[in-house]
């Protein structure tokens, strides 16, 4: 994703509506304190796919210009967007080429999963209710397992989406409910409770939560920072832990 | 190799009446003459004295390996023990000019192998075993197979060329060989590997490949060798065909064997509660079980047995007691460990006898060079497919280790021994070049594979402490993991997981596991409860550095009786603590399960002393730190066990000299003693944060004033006498007859409490600081404990107990004021509770009462007789 967007757009479906409709914006996945841009705002691109794929035009065409332009920084192949954006219209009951949280309420498995409201929470950008499939990559692309050549890649450019803090930084924002960059102990309280269950009495996950943030407070702000939630994970392999491979 | 061995077994009956009718010639020897008062009878004897001398020596070996850390550093065991038996053969050889003995396929198959199979199963890393299960069956299966073909193939192609001079072998007895030569054997790989930690993910391919390809060797041998027997004209397309089925028949079949008895193993070990002894046996019983059930329906027994373990690791752990599990654990560590002691010494053995050694160098060179060379260009090709698919990928590093790692030992050997001399004509030759790739690569590549991890720089596996952060967050990524995937709408490793968790929850852990053990079985919990019980001890062992427990123990403990433990005391269980830390300071570093096996020997120590200790001292000053905040929180609760177990005391001690009309009464009154003292405790400790020294002065004196005030009907001086003359130890193992029990009612009352009162309490406690934390783990910890040691209808007794008490007292309200509440509700429970645990169960009042409880309580008859055998 280089630099800005002319004026109008040229593609290989022509060209696309002048840059009025394009916006700048900070990208709530995107790295911290980096500005990234996120085209168009609405669901052009799924409109656009959409199209594509009913027309079937030359798909291989629009789709590796997409994956070019527009998914760099996610890194993901062809086939692996193809099958993604089938899955995003699938989801997408409203057909308007965005998701809604109830979109994904909808998913069976993700209503029973412990973590699933704060997850489904974390596709959308703070104070929106919906994401589109851009958002919806973005989000996704965390869990992209590091390539070897990734790993001794120049530090200067902007750090890839799946890097290990960014990896982190996507669970930490799990706990942090209230965004202080801090894990209070009422905000892991919540988490444990929610993934531990109801097995075990408010003493003993109260005690839990104690022990968890003394174990990793440094500062003595009985509070887990980012910097704390780094650091007593150091020795574990979140590169690993946190990577899923994306089917093709 | 199956039918063989059952021969085999016949043949050993066979043996029996020998050795019997030998007996009995002797003594009609012996009858001839006039008594004898002392007969040597060694004939009598032979057979097992011979099996117990071996053992002995090959684990007297052991002891002189390790005698000099030098070599076992650089020599793996297994090496030191090959080398050994052949001396050891050399010197039987030279004396008796037969070998005789050796490693027969049946000792092996049915007695060596099972134990090892059985503690890699058992104590397998499920979660790694079936993350990585993928690759680990396309190396078993294909790899195997790949090996199998190839190196039979290339043998005869090169055969065919004449180098090898004129054999009496086809293409098929190649195969034969190949398909035996193929396999990477699993009591070589763990005994090489487990000196080398290399890491996790690189152990449990090669190890769980080892295991897997079990399966495939078995099948590749019957059809190969039944190939052979039916000659190579006779092979159709049908008999290979069969021999596909029936891959997937001994695979599967045996897999499915092992998960029944693991199911079954698992809905025994539910309710053994009861016969807490033979527990363990149950374990060993049934898994070797399935290992002969599969083998008698002809089918992968090493599968079966694997998934045994595998399957029924979780439940049964949750279900039998921690001794029990200690004892599973040391005993499958030790079978193993002599199992696999015994067979590589007598490899050795096997090897120096005359009549099995058929050279052919070119043939030998060859096999070994083949093996090697195949073996690398399998897991090469292999790992270039897996890696498409893997999300964590296997480098190059560690595929030289996987390549180096496919090792070769008994099995090869034992399905060697196993041909049958008349079909395959070059019998000789094939176990003599297996013998010499088994020493090859367990002597060399075993002495090499470290230097090479080494100079590699493989990642290794690192011991480290567990922590409650890694713990918890890597829950959440678990969970972040499915959903995502769910979301992605794909159907990976953990979709499927979190599929089979679910499953488990639902389903399996409420048959398999006692319900005590399905409430408190979480991992999370499990490290937490770890972590305390290690603070716990560094805890004594500090107080063991300063020479005495005093600085933790707080006021209230003596307060309570007015002993003075600090003679007695501390040299009991310091002494017992100091025994555990040693323990665990010589790290039994079987395998790759050491670290959970440390973690679990620091569970064991919960047995009795740690925990006691714990549960007497560690926690306690909490008590007086919070109790100015709290009114009458739920901190106090270890207040009431200790109460009740020195209150006990005096009960047993005056029961003698007491009337029992008297003691409903007395009862009474030392409820209400109990609840006065506390509250005065209450009261004292309000008066804020003091110095302990302070405290304690203030609190004997409270006591004593309390005593001398004769506010209080019982005679303190029953107290004493009884307590002060009992030795420490006597006393502790009383306490732990009744631990469950006053446990028991710690957690209830726990959980009988304000809701609000936690919280109360968490906000006086954030800003705590180490001790505070660990103190406020024991309460949870409490509970877990008594969750898991108590069953669920003592509690509903007790409840009914309970019941029928609170209707009861009227003067103790009045003496009672609020405060003291909880207390004394506490300090009831405990009693009620103690009074059918009475030895003399009619004569007592309570007892009577529970006897005539409702029905609605439930109570099964056992219950009550379990409490009591307690006692």
């Amino acid at each position: 994703m280089s630099g800005r967007p002319a004026e109008t757009w040229e593609t290989p479906l022509g060209s696309l509506p002048a840059a009025s409709s394009w916006q700048e914006q900070r990208d709530p996945g995107g790295v911290e304190g980096k500005q990234c841009f996120l085209y168009p705002q609405d669901c052009i691109w799924a409109e656009i796919i959409r199209w594509v794929l009913k027309s079937r035009l030359s798909q291989c065409l629009v789709l590796e210009f997409l994956s070019n332009s527009c998914f760099k920084p996610v890194k993901v192949s062809h086939s692996q967007i193809t099958r993604l954006y089938s899955r995003f219209t699938s989801l997408d009951k409203g057909e308007n080429g965005t998701l809604s949280r109830e979109d994904f309420q909808r998913i069976p498995e993700l209503a029973i999963n412990p973590l699933g409201d704060r997850i489904i929470n974390a596709f959308f950008p703070e104070g929106e209710d919906q994401v589109n499939f851009r958002g919806f990559m973005r989000t996704l692309a965390h869990f992209r397992p590091i390539e070897d050549n990734e790993k001794s890649k120049d530090q200067n450019g902007p750090e890839p989406l799946n890097s290990r803090s960014n990896k982190l930084h996507f669970a930490f924002r799990l706990y942090d409910l209230d965004k202080d960059d801090k894990i209070s102990r009422d905000e892991l309280l919540q988490v444990l409770r929610m993934m531990v269950g109801v097995n075990i009495s408010d003493e003993q996950l109260g005690s839990i939560a104690d022990r968890t943030i003394q174990e990793a407070d440094q500062d003595g702000d009985s509070a887990i920072s980012f910097a704390e939630f780094v650091k007593v994970l150091e020795k574990v392999d979140v590169e690993q832990k946190m990577s899923i491979r994306f089917l093709h | 190799m199956r039918q063989v061995s059952g021969v085999g077994l016949l043949l050993g009956l066979m043996a029996l009446p020998v050795a019997l009718g030998q007996r009995s010639s002797e003594s009609a020897i012996n009858s001839n003459q006039s008594f004898a008062i002392v007969s040597f009878k060694w004939d009598h004897v032979k057979e097992p004295y011979i099996i117990a001398l071996w053992i002995l020596v090959a684990s007297l070996a052991k002891i002189v390996f390790h005698l000099s850390h030098k070599v076992t550093r650089v020599v793996p065991e297994s090496a030191l023990l090959i080398v050994l038996g052949i001396v050891l053969g050399g010197i039987v050889l030279a004396a008796d000019h037969i070998a005789s003995f050796t490693l027969t396929p049946t000792v092996f198959f049915f007695y060596l192998l099972p134990p090892i199979v059985l503690d890699a199963g058992y104590f397998m890393p499920n979660r790694l075993f079936f993350g990585n299960l993928g690759t680990i069956l396309l190396y078993a299966v294909i790899g195997t197979v790949w090996n199998a073909a190839t190196t039979g193939l290339s043998l005869y192609g090169v055969y065919l060329t004449g180098i090898m001079g004129k054999l009496n072998s086809g293409v098929l007895d190649f195969l034969l060989f190949g398909s035996l030569i193929a396999a990477v054997d699993p009591v070589a790989v763990l005994a090489v590997f487990e000196e080398v930690h290399v890491n996790e993910v690189l152990f449990i391919i090669v190890f769980g490949e080892s295991l897997l390809n079990d399966a495939v060797t078995v099948v590749l041998y019957n059809v190969f060798e039944s190939f052979v027997a039916i000659g190579p004209t006779n092979v159709t397309g049908i008999e290979c065909l069969k021999g596909i089925v029936s891959f997937f028949v001994v695979s599967l079949g045996g897999t499915l064997v092992g998960i029944f008895f693991a199911f079954l193993l698992s809905l025994v070990s539910r309710f053994t509660k009861h016969v807490r002894i033979i527990e363990p046996g149950f374990v060993f019983i049934i898994s070797y079980l399935s290992y002969l059930t599969a083998e008698m329906l002809s089918l992968s027994a090493i599968l079966a047995i694997t998934f045994c373990g595998i399957c029924c690791q979780k439940y049964v752990k949750a279900n039998i007691s921690e001794q029990s599990s200690t004892t599973v654990r040391y005993t499958m560590k030790m079978m193993a460990s002599g199992a696999e002691t015994i067979i590589f010494m007598f490899l050795g053995i096997s090897a120096v006898n005359p009549d099995i050694w058929m050279w052919n160098t070119a043939f030998i060179l060859l096999t070994l060079v083949f093996i090697s060379v195949y073996r690398v260009i399998g897991v090469v090709l292999q790992t270039w497919i897996l890696n498409r698919y893997r999300t964590v990928q296997l480098e190059i590093i560690d595929q030289v280790v996987m390549s180096y790692g496919g090792l070769r030992g008994a099995v090869a050997f034992a399905l060697v021994a196993l041909l049958d001399k008349d079909k395959v004509h070059d019998k000789n030759l094939f176990v003599s070049t297996t013998i010499i790739v088994v020493f090859f690569t367990v002597i060399f590549q075993g002495l090499t594979i470290k230097p090479l991890v080494q100079w590699l720089k493989v990642k290794k596996t690192e011991h480290r402490e567990p922590k409650l952060n890694e713990k918890l967050h890597g829950r959440a990524f678990d969970h972040i993991l499915s959903a995502i995937e769910d979301i992605s709408g794909q159907i990976g490793h953990h979709y499927l997981r979190d599929k089979w968790s679910n499953f488990d929850r639902k389903f399996l852990r409420k048959i398999l596991m006692r319900r005590s053990a399905q409430k408190s079985r979480d991992q999370i919990l499990n490290v937490f409860h770890e972590l305390n019980l290690k603070d716990a001890i560094s805890y004594v062992a500090e107080g063991e550095r300063r020479g005495s427990l005093a600085f933790i123990r707080s006021p209230s403990t003596d307060n309570m009786v007015n002993v003075d433990f600090s003679t007695p005391l501390p040299s009991t269980v310091e002494s017992s603590v100091s025994y555990l830390l040693r323990e665990k300071a010589g790290p039994v570093c079987l395998d790759m399960q050491a670290l959970e096996q440390r973690r679990k020997s620091i569970r064991d120590t919960e047995d009795t002393l740690a925990h006691h200790t714990l549960q007497q001292y560690l926690y306690k000053p909490r008590q007086e730190r919070n109790s100015s905040v709290i009114p009458n929180g739920t901190i106090p609760s270890e207040n009431p066990v200790q109460d009740f177990t020195m209150k006990e005391k005096d009960l047993e001690f005056s029961e003698s000299e007491e009337n029992n009309d008297y003691e409903t009464l007395h009862l009474g009154k030392g409820v209400d003693f109990l609840a006065n003292v506390t509250q005065q405790n209450f009261t004292d400790n309000s008066t804020g944060d003091m110095d302990h020294d302070v405290e304690m002065t203030e609190y004997s004196s409270s006591d004593d004033q309390l005593n001398q005030n004769g506010s209080v009907s019982v005679n303190p001086l029953h107290f004493f006498p009884s307590c002060l003359q009992m030795p420490w130890t006597q006393n502790y193992s009383s306490l732990e007859n009744r631990e469950n029990i006053s446990l028991s009612s710690v957690s209830e009352y726990i959980a009988s409490c304000d809701p609000n009162v936690p919280d109360l309490f968490w906000e006086s406690g954030t800003d705590t600081n180490n001790k505070e934390t660990v103190n406020s783990g024991y309460c949870s910890e409490v509970s877990y404990k008594s969750e898991n040691s108590q069953e669920e209808n003592s509690l509903l007794i007790f409840e009914g107990l309970e019941d029928s008490y609170l209707k009861e007292p009227q003067e103790k309200k009045m003496l009672l004021d609020v405060q003291g509440n909880y207390r004394s509700a506490a300090a009831r429970r405990v009693q009620s509770r103690r009074s059918f645990h009475r030895p003399k169960p009619l004569q007592h009042p309570k007892l009577q009462k529970l006897a005539s409880l409702p029905a609605s309580c439930h109570v099964p008859p056992h219950s009550l007789e379990q409490e009591e055998t307690q006692l």
